[in-house]
């Protein structure tokens, strides 16, 4: 295996770079947002307000316009993603008839930024008239005191460096070992095999230690990339984590075998690898889509999904802080899928033999 | 001309010789179609609170009653201490907790103020924001209730209040799975076109069956044309059934024009296939061209705006994304599909991806040499 240079600079090299790159790329926050604002009443309160969201990160004004037309043929162009309105008279209403109103209009063809661009506002706009109340008296307040646990900046590395990680060493290993036995077949090397004393049981394993190594060293630098790059705090123990990565490594490459054993040629086996899982694994996982949000079907379906396991079991460790006794069920979930695939792939091997 | 007919003749025996492929090429996508773009949903809701309640007067009563009927939320726990509670924090059994604290109905009405505790799992930053946002809000609504009842209502109204009216367009109810059908369809076809032309020539490399075609007078043109074009029917018969999904499965409607779309899909399949196709030129063995195509495929999917914003990107990465051609694609079949957006308002993106697709396959044309 270590014949093929290019093979392994790619092994090694592909999962430095996809953590680098979707660790500070991918983030759910909403942030640099193209706005334009049409301004008809042009005072001190509006300004005050656009001045506010002016100084959010995520929003980035484009230009201030005054027509209906013009906000529709920039939604067209895909420029803008919401459109702020100040009807006239705004702080003339403010101060005397003691309403007023903003109208906030989102581009809602991707409703997840729509949404949250329109909290965003919301909140913008509570905090001024939180400013204008605190001049004066108001009675019977309730002060909420806010705390936010495990990431009090809200910063988007923590919930997704984990699930970065989950992704990349699942995808890695199972392409990895899906090839193995089928590349043999194919070159008819198997014949050779076949006819050698060496037990099944010992085939299947000896395929699978030098992928193990590789994805051990694999884990290592991901592991030293997301503390010393990316920021990630480890608050549990660092011996429970390696251990649960590598469960969970050896859970992809079983799953790999187990493709592997059920295909013919090594182009069916990577297609089943890279279009079969590449998807499930992302959308499922549960880090990019909250799992509740899900209708209960899908819920379900996403408990097969090894990565939603790790993606659990690693935020427990690295945020939370957590020891065993929280994630022995999920730590048994994926030793199960583990003994399950090894076990299909030995008999679908033993069938082939006789 | 001929001679491409027997080349394209072969190359079809060759994909539908393998029917486990073949399978594999239909079947997954739109298997995923239906299945996965109901599971991309980012509304925060049924978040799952926590209370501790010290008070257990009537106005604690009344204000987690409140709380539950807003709907956003669903009880995780009533516990007497706020250890208990942080314990379903750890668990993720819970995402909030809120303490009551003992006296909160009399000070409140008493000495004019009383303070609430908020501890939201924020590991998930956006979620922590926005439900501890509809709590404030809830918070807010309720100490308005309290205001009118204990003041006179004469008073009442002095406060002056801005109220944020929100209008969603081109999809009004905010149905997320609007937004990724399109998106989604365009990655089945990108990962199944750029995969399998990935695999292809090496699949003939590595059998050793390319050094039958290398002593036949075939150019090595043709050669690769016939490569190409099986893939690009396939394509564009995936996305036929693709759009029929939509259709009858999700009842979307595009609101612009179809033709456009196939417009589109025929430069943008030319421009994948040739990205596969380079990788394979590059490539000595499957196992070479599938880590190639895997590496870049992977980043296609999670760079090119499908699943998180590219705004939200730091300016480096915008810039990579800027060479995806698959960003493009997306963008355009959402603006199609939802916004109706004509011709002139994805010019630009048609003409990157159109020189893009020279560029690919220009280069795997030099790349690929018939002799080695």
């Amino acid at each position: 295996m270590f014949r093929d240079r290019k093979t392994l600079l790619l092994l090694f090299g592909m999962p430095i770079v996809q953590i680098l790159l979707f660790g500070f790329a991918l983030t759910n926050e909403i942030k640099n947002s193209k706005i334009v604002i049409a301004d008809f009443a042009k005072d001190i309160a509006s300004q005050e307000i656009i001045g506010k969201i002016e100084a959010s990160k995520n929003f980035n004004i484009e230009k201030s316009i005054l027509s209906s037309q013009e906000i529709e043929a920039a939604f067209k162009k895909g420029e803008i993603k919401i459109a702020i309105v100040f009807p006239n008279n705004f702080n003339y209403d403010l101060r005397h008839s003691n309403k007023a109103q903003i109208q906030v209009i989102a581009d809602a063809s991707d409703p997840n930024t729509a949404t949250t661009l329109t909290n965003y506002i919301t909140s913008i706009v509570n905090d001024y008239q939180q400013d204008i109340w605190k001049t004066s008296k108001v009675p019977y307040r309730i002060m909420p005191e806010l705390r936010m646990l495990y990431n009090p900046d809200l910063k988007g590395a923590p919930n997704f460096v984990p699930g970065v990680m989950a992704m990349v060493l699942l995808l890695v290993c199972v392409m990895m070992t899906s090839i193995s036995i089928v590349r043999e077949k194919e070159l008819g090397t198997m014949e050779v095999l076949l006819v050698s004393p060496f037990k099944p049981f010992l085939v299947i394993v000896s395929k699978m230690i030098p992928y193990l190594f590789i994805s051990l060293l694999n884990l290592g630098i991901i592991l030293v990339l997301s503390i010393f790059l990316l920021e990630m705090p480890i608050r549990g123990s660092l011996i429970l984590l390696v251990a649960e990565s590598t469960l969970f490594i050896i859970t992809a490459l079983s799953l790999g075998l187990f493709i592997s054993t059920i295909t013919d040629t090594q182009q069916t086996a990577m297609s089943i690898s890279m279009l079969g899982m590449m998807l499930p694994t992302i959308l499922l996982g549960g880090y990019m889509f909250p799992i509740e949000n899900m209708p209960i079907a899908l819920q379900v379906v996403s408990n097969i999904v090894p990565a939603k396991w790790f993606y659990i079991i690693v935020k427990a460790i690295m945020l939370k802080g957590l020891g065993f006794s929280y994630i022995w069920k999920e730590t048994l979930v994926l030793a199960g899928m583990t003994l399950l695939f090894l076990l299909i792939s030995l008999r679908n091997f033993k069938i082939r033999l006789a | 001309m001929r001679i491409m007919k027997f080349v394209l003749q072969k190359e079809f025996r060759q994909i539908f010789r393998d029917k486990t492929l073949l399978k594999m090429i239909f079947i997954m996508p739109i298997v995923q179609l239906l299945v996965l773009p109901m599971a991309a949903n980012f509304t925060v809701k049924n978040i799952n609170l926590s209370i501790v309640d010290h008070d257990h007067s009537t106005y604690s009563q009344k204000f987690i009653s409140k709380i539950f009927s807003s709907g956003y939320f669903k009880l995780a726990g009533d516990n007497p201490s706020f250890l208990e509670s942080y314990v379903l924090i750890e668990n993720d059994k819970a995402d909030v907790i809120l303490e009551i604290p003992e006296g909160f109905e009399k000070n409140l009405t008493r000495e004019n103020g009383q303070k609430l505790f908020i501890a939201v799992n924020a590991i998930n930053g956006v979620k922590a924001l926005v439900g501890s946002g509809y709590l404030n809000s809830i918070i807010m609504d309720y100490n308005n209730d309290i205001r009118s009842q204990l003041l006179q209502p004469t008073t009442f109204n002095l406060m002056p209040t801005i109220e944020v009216v929100s209008s969603n367009w081109f999809n009004p109810n905010l149905t997320y799975y609007i937004f990724m059908v399109p998106g989604i369809l365009v990655m089945l076809i990108t990962l199944v076109g750029g995969n399998m032309t990935a695999l292809n020539i090496v699949k003939e490399k590595e059998i050793g069956t390319i050094e039958q075609i290398n002593v036949t007078p075939l150019k090595k043109y043709q050669f690769l044309l016939g490569k190409l074009i099986p893939f690009w029917i396939i394509g564009m018969i995936i996305f036929s059934i693709g759009l029929m999904i939509a259709r009858f499965a999700y009842g979307i409607i595009p609101i612009g024009n179809i033709g456009l779309m196939y417009a589109f899909l025929a430069v943008y399949l030319f421009t994948i296939l040739g990205f596969g196709l380079l990788i394979s030129t590059y490539a000595e063995t499957q196992q070479q061209a599938q880590s190639l195509a895997f590496f870049f495929l992977m980043i296609f999917n999670l760079m090119g705006g499908l699943f998180t914003p590219i705004d939200s990107m730091p300016e480096w990465a915008q810039w990579i994304t800027r060479l995806i051609p698959i960003s493009y694609f997306i963008n355009v079949m959402r603006m199609v599909v939802l916004k109706g957006s004509a011709f002139s308002d994805i010019q630009y993106h048609l003409l990157i991806v159109f020189v893009m697709g020279i560029i690919l396959n220009g280069w795997a044309v030099i790349n690929y040499k018939k002799t080695s």
